[in-house]
């Protein structure tokens, strides 16, 4: 049964990603793309990170996508232009050589004494644990990581800002 | 046939190498960006399996999940940056093709 599910939501991760990668509207790459995020929540439902789960559906799938939305609505994209030939040939030749080094790589390690067996009944990656961690050991992290989102926030901000000229009228940089 | 670490690290690595194929496929701003969040949520899935297969009782091995946590924050800064600029870029050249911005060449 498990089985099942791990083949299905494996398949619910890698084909959305193909379609993004190659769909040529940038409308359907983004939905693509939520339906990828929500593969891999339930993988994380899988591994038995639920909270993990729940931050992956509601900021990726959440909040990066509808981002992703507004700004495809503002710039209003068209469709993209069909790719060179020889761009497509060299993308896949780079994906064929990736994939097969990552299959080669894990099936080298699984002969040469193979990966941990998965041993404890879900070692509390719950909230609490989440909380505990975060505010004893990982403090300094955690505060920069709020630092780092104001950085941004304030980074957007200026540069997206038009600039006021002397009588101030709204004057786009040139 | 059971499920082991070895199965998502393959999902994982194809994950990785889609977003990289991408990255080189395409000349669209927009989802040049979109593949990289695609290779960031495939490290964040090979993150995730290696501490939940190595946990034991004594170590529950939290520093990866805390980890995640933490690429979440920045991928979302992330975004939030890249966009801007992408926005930023359409205001002041009318495109988001990447062929097209070429005026540091030659």
């Amino acid at each position: 049964m498990l089985n099942w599910l791990f083949i299905i939501f494996a398949t619910m991760v890698i084909v959305p990603a193909l379609l993004v990668a190659t769909n040529r509207n940038p409308v359907n790459a983004a939905m693509n793309m939520i339906v990828s995020f929500v593969g891999l929540a339930a993988m994380f439902v899988l591994l038995e990170t639920y909270l993990l789960a729940i931050l992956q559906v509601l900021v990726y799938a959440g909040a990066i996508v509808v981002l992703f939305l507004f700004i495809i609505m503002l710039i209003d994209a068209e469709h993209a232009p069909r790719p060179k030939v020889l761009t497509y040939a060299a993308s896949l030749v780079a994906l064929a050589i990736l994939s097969f080094g990552v299959i080669g790589l894990v099936n080298r390690s699984m002969e040469q004494g193979g990966f941990a067996d998965i041993s404890v009944d879900a070692p509390a990656a719950s909230a609490y644990a989440f909380g505990v961690e975060l505010f004893t050991r990982h403090i300094l992290p955690f505060q920069i990581a709020g630092f780092m989102l104001l950085i941004a926030m304030i980074g957007v901000i200026v540069i997206c800002r038009r600039e006021l000229d002397a009588t101030g009228t709204e004057e786009t940089r040139s | 046939m059971s499920i082991g670490l070895s199965h998502y690290l393959i999902v994982a690595g194809l994950l990785f190498s889609i977003g990289a194929f991408g990255v080189l496929l395409r000349r669209n701003a927009l989802i040049v960006l979109m593949c990289l969040e695609l290779m960031l949520a495939a490290s964040i899935l090979g993150l995730v399996a290696f501490s939940r297969f190595n946990a034991t009782t004594e170590h529950a091995l939290m520093a990866g999940p805390v980890f995640v946590l933490f690429i979440i924050a920045i991928a979302a800064c992330e975004v939030a940056v890249g966009l801007a600029i992408i926005v930023t870029l359409w205001r002041r050249r009318q495109t988001v093709e990447l062929n097209e911005l070429n005026a540091l060449k030659n």
